[in-house]
């Protein structure tokens, strides 16, 4: 398949699964900005989704220092001068869907293009009429619809693996960096964690997720730091964790490999990630520090999308 | 106002290819009609043939006006355009291939040496250059227009990459998705094979240095390109990549394209850019569209472009006037298709000729194409007819003129019904080692009552055509 299609096809799934998860982390800063404010210290949630979506500085530029509610929602969600929010991944899932129009099948096709004729609608309502959940509402649902229209209808090539490494990978990007708001609200004192404000916290995080339910089911009772750590991060059974994001990546990465009769470069270092993460131990996590931990995962992340490029996306590899 | 010749109606009767369709269009109910038409503009929405023309703005999504009412043309009748057509197509490469190697056609006096060599179209980089089979255009599109029974005439040749291929394709489509009893009780010849005759005609001209299965690509200017939508289409028909000269490259002796699996070499590029942007170490050095070092490729038989650079010299309109003389020149045969008397504003005496009768002629840009700087000189106001006097008298060179041909029509629907409307003719005569014709082609048609402009950016539309298959 010609480099460029592949890679129109991987960036394509990437911005679909950006769009979600702004409206997620949206989701998180709005929740916990209705906790009252007792506990303190760095508690400006909104602040803190600027710092996780890393557009913190192109915020600033726009609205000046102070993150406010209405301006972080504005430019997370309908500001088209900020290329990663909702609206702008929108436009690029659509702009790179439309080049490779027939590598795609009618129902996707028709399910982004309707995402985007929605969203042109929505910002044209008067904006205070939109509340935050119905914006992330309005995210889920059609991000929904799309990937959706994927795996029921696409032909299962290598197109298909491109999509979902690209899928994966994001998501993988994406749980790392919700996990991480959560450092940025907490003191970073360690008596806190397990506290009562911190658990309430921590819950957001399983909401926005919509996760809840499943948490409750794999480890019964009490919300714990620990535990929601495990579900996010080294539970396979949880869809969104960052070894089940890695599972998928490696997964179609071996297709590749098979299709292809060649294993590359990207193929090692996805093994490689995969591998980490399942010798793994939540205890492991904590005593190198969450945020470290995070930001060490969004590096491996980072390089493995690196040598996507280099292996398959640049036509270059040989 | 003179008398046009309507392909449907004659003498009070219904012409023979017609016979199937006026029950069809006299039953219709007007609601039924308007469901139609609503419908296919959804299909063609839904498939996304949309057309962007040039220089008007609005949207580049708009849809070129789809007229349900076909266009038919009897078996004998179409043979007859078929052989002339291939004909024409076959005299024109002869042309192609005379004029860039020793020229006989000028040598012997019957083209005059500025108009070839000095024509801008000419390309000095292919000269004493062979393509594969002799062939340099191979998809010609020749526009015709009908005047009566059975006169044809060619309007213009299109040796570059004639486009709207895909209408006529998708016409088709719509129309046997929409009224397949038609197509039960008239016996309708298929154009479907289309794409795979393209392929095949790629296929017959793959370079020498090839080996085994031929890889073709269709190289595109990119999405922006107002017809993107054509491109993308005959590549997914085809079943070949549509690349973007940032996907090829060229190493050692041959072009190759980036894939996920590493280099693969190209055999045939069926480019829809101009030559000026293939290759900008020999044509623009400023084009990013193309690939640098495609031409010593093409040169040294490495890889066939489609249609050959250079090709477009056989097109121009100022070379037009002289295509029935190649055709007695290279073949040595009568040219079957007429051409339209044309005088030449470069030669004195024919400029005089056409200031006097501005009124009556149609003025045509010689570089000029999509129906843009040309004066109708019937349709024309006197300002403009004025206007036009001065172009010419600046620079003659630059035009030409033709008598005001009375194009014939063709029943069209309209608000009030069904109502004649003036129509032309553009097929697609396929060259490669064989020369083919698929039986019909594209019909605009021109929308605007007693109007003789067809072009898509002026209003114009288009409809199914049909050949109906012989006994």
């Amino acid at each position: 398949m010609l480099s460029r299609t592949a890679q129109n096809l991987y960036w394509m799934a990437r911005y679909i699964e950006r769009a979600e998860t702004n409206s997620r982390l949206l989701e998180v800063a709005a929740r916990n900005a209705l906790l009252p404010d007792t506990g303190g210290g760095n508690r400006n949630e909104w602040e803190s989704v600027l710092h996780a979506s890393g557009s913190a500085t192109a915020y600033a530029e726009k609205y000046g220092e102070e993150a406010v509610q209405r301006n972080v929602e504005t430019h997370m969600f309908f500001d088209r001068d900020n290329s990663s929010s909702v609206a702008s991944c929108i436009h690029s899932a659509r702009e790179n869907a439309r080049i490779v129009r027939t590598a795609l099948t009618t129902q996707v096709w028709e399910a982004i293009n309707s995402a985007q004729a929605e969203m042109t609608e929505l910002t044209r309502q008067e904006r205070s009429s939109i509340s935050t959940s119905e914006m992330k509402d309005f995210a889920l649902r059609h991000m929904a619809h799309i990937r959706g229209a994927i795996l029921a209808t696409q032909l299962r090539n290598d197109g298909y693996d491109f999509m979902n490494i690209g899928h994966y990978l994001e998501r993988a990007d994406c749980t790392a960096r919700i996990l991480d708001v959560k450092y940025y609200v907490l003191l970073p004192h360690v008596s806190m964690v397990g506290s009562g404000l911190d658990n309430y916290q921590w819950r957001t995080v399983l909401h926005a997720m919509n996760a809840q339910r499943a948490f409750a089911w794999v480890y019964g009772g009490e919300v714990t730091a620990s535990k929601i750590v495990d579900f996010l991060v080294l539970n396979p059974k949880s869809p969104r964790s960052l070894i089940c994001s890695a599972e998928g990546v490696v997964l179609h990465l071996e297709r590749l490999a098979q299709t292809y009769g060649r294993p590359t470069g990207a193929t090692a270092r996805g093994r490689a990630l995969l591998e980490g993460l399942r010798q793994l131990t939540v205890e492991e996590i904590f005593d190198e520090g969450l945020h470290d931990f995070l930001q060490r995962a969004l590096g491996e992340v980072l390089s493995l999308g690196q040598e996507m490029t280099t292996s398959y996306l640049n036509g270059e590899a040989r | 106002m003179p008398d046009y010749f309507n392909e449907m109606y004659e003498g009070g009767g219904v012409r023979t290819p017609y016979a199937g369709l006026e029950g069809w269009a006299r039953d219709m109910p007007a609601d039924l009609r308007g469901m139609k038409q609503s419908e296919a503009e959804t299909l063609f929405r839904r498939i996304g043939i949309t057309f962007a023309v040039y220089g008007e703005g609005g949207s580049p999504d708009r849809l070129i006006p789809f007229d349900m009412f076909p266009r038919v043309f009897a078996a004998d009748e179409w043979d007859r355009l078929e052989r002339g057509i291939k004909q024409r197509a076959r005299a024109l490469n002869a042309f192609l291939a005379d004029v860039y190697n020793r020229g006989e056609i000028v040598r012997a006096g019957r083209i005059p040496a500025h108009l070839v060599y000095q024509n801008d179209a000419y390309e000095i980089a292919v000269t004493g250059f062979t393509p594969p089979q002799g062939i340099y255009s191979h998809i010609v599109g020749i526009d015709l227009v009908r005047t009566g029974p059975d006169e044809f005439f060619v309007l213009e040749d299109n040796c570059r990459t004639p486009s709207g291929v895909s209408y006529m394709l998708e016409n088709r489509e719509i129309m046997m998705r929409m009224f397949p009893s038609l197509f039960r009780e008239n016996r309708i010849a298929p154009v479907e094979t289309y794409p795979m005759q393209l392929k095949r005609t790629f296929d017959s001209v793959a370079p020498k240095k090839c080996e085994g299965e031929p890889t073709v690509v269709i190289l595109t200017p990119g999405h922006f390109n107002s017809a993107y939508y054509e491109h993308s289409f005959l590549a997914d028909m085809m079943g070949v990549e549509l690349v973007e000269g940032s996907d090829l490259f060229v190493e050692g002796d041959f072009c190759w394209m980036r894939t996920t699996e590493g280099p693969k070499r190209v055999d045939v590029i069926y480019r829809r850019l101009d030559d000026a942007f293939l290759d900008p170490l020999c044509f623009r050095p400023d084009s990013m569209l193309g690939v640098p070092g495609l031409m010593n490729v093409y040169r040294s038989g490495g890889v066939t472009i489609c249609s050959a650079p250079g090709a477009g010299v056989a097109d121009d309109k100022a070379i037009y006037t002289y295509v029935p003389d190649m055709v007695r020149f290279y073949l040595g045969e009568e040219p079957i298709l007429k051409n339209v008397p044309t005088w030449q504003c470069a030669k004195r005496d024919e400029c005089k000729y056409v200031l006097e009768n501005l009124a009556d002629l149609v003025v045509k840009e010689v570089h000029g194409s999509g129906g843009y700087g040309m004066l109708v000189g019937p349709k024309a106001t006197k300002d403009e007819v004025e206007l036009f006097r001065l172009k010419i008298e600046e620079n003659p060179h630059n035009y030409i003129a033709q008598p005001t041909l009375a194009l014939s029509t063709c029943p069209t629907f309209v608000e009030e019904g069904v109502a004649p409307r003036h129509v032309d003719l553009r097929p697609y005569c396929l060259v490669g080692k064989d020369i083919s014709l698929v039986p019909g082609g594209l019909t605009r048609v021109a929308l605007t009552e007693g109007s003789l402009v067809v072009n898509s950016s002026q209003g114009g539309g288009v409809k199914d055509t049909w050949v109906l298959a012989g006994r």
